[in-house]
């Protein structure tokens, strides 16, 4: 794909999907320790949630990070806007901020696993 | 110069931080699939710095992603960081 194209089809994805996961690997396979933690919290809260493999495709590995402006892979977006790449996700899950966000937006997850 | 000296030099210089730790943990990720097996690809950063104050996460992230622009388009493949204004809790 052209870089145009690449934006264009990174556009679609996370207009197309509340939240989209830009990994390495797949939610069931990651291929890389990052990507992997993103996944396991996403999946702990039962988030429906879209994974694209970036190793699949090395204009979209490389076409995200210029898009996001970000150098790094994983990373994280929800209804459209960037949230950040691991260290981040990790820490709005330990903070909640990442619930306040899902809630904020009207994602659904399961509250039943998250202490009061 | 090694790069974890270089890396430590552009940051003391752009963010004048207070607490700079730098770990570099590429001999963990020796043998992934992606890991080049340099020694010089996987870093964890700790950043305590005045110029964090009033940047969320993605801002800070980013501005030290610029700051390590260079290092990033090189060897360094992975860039896990915690950065902290002075006075927030260290988690």
């Amino acid at each position: 794909m052209s870089s145009q194209d690449v934006n264009d089809w990174i556009r679609k994805q996370i207009a197309n999907h509340d939240v989209v996961l830009f990994m390495k690997g797949t939610k069931q396979f990651p291929q890389c320790g990052f990507s992997g933690q993103v996944a396991q919290i996403l999946g702990y809260l039962g988030v429906d949630y879209q994974d694209i493999n970036v190793l699949d495709d090395m204009s979209v590995r490389d076409g995200v990070k210029a898009f996001s402006n970000w150098p790094t892979i994983p990373q994280l977006y929800i209804k459209g806007e960037f949230q950040g790449g691991c260290d981040i996700v990790r820490e709005m899950f330990q903070d909640g901020s990442l619930m306040q966000v899902l809630d904020e937006k009207g994602i659904l997850y399961d509250k039943s696993k998250l202490m009061a | 110069m090694s790069i974890e000296s270089q890396m430590r030099e552009k940051l003391l210089i752009a963010l004048e931080p207070t607490r700079l730790d730098i770990i570099n943990e590429s001999e963990l990720h020796a043998g992934h699939r992606s890991s080049p097996g340099t020694g010089n690809s996987h870093f964890r950063l700790l950043i305590v710095s005045p110029v964090f104050a009033g940047k969320s996460r993605v801002d800070r992230h980013r501005l030290v992603n610029t700051i390590l622009a260079d290092e990033l388009a090189g060897s360094v493949h992975a860039l896990a960081m915690k950065t902290y204004a002075p006075g927030e809790q260290l988690t």
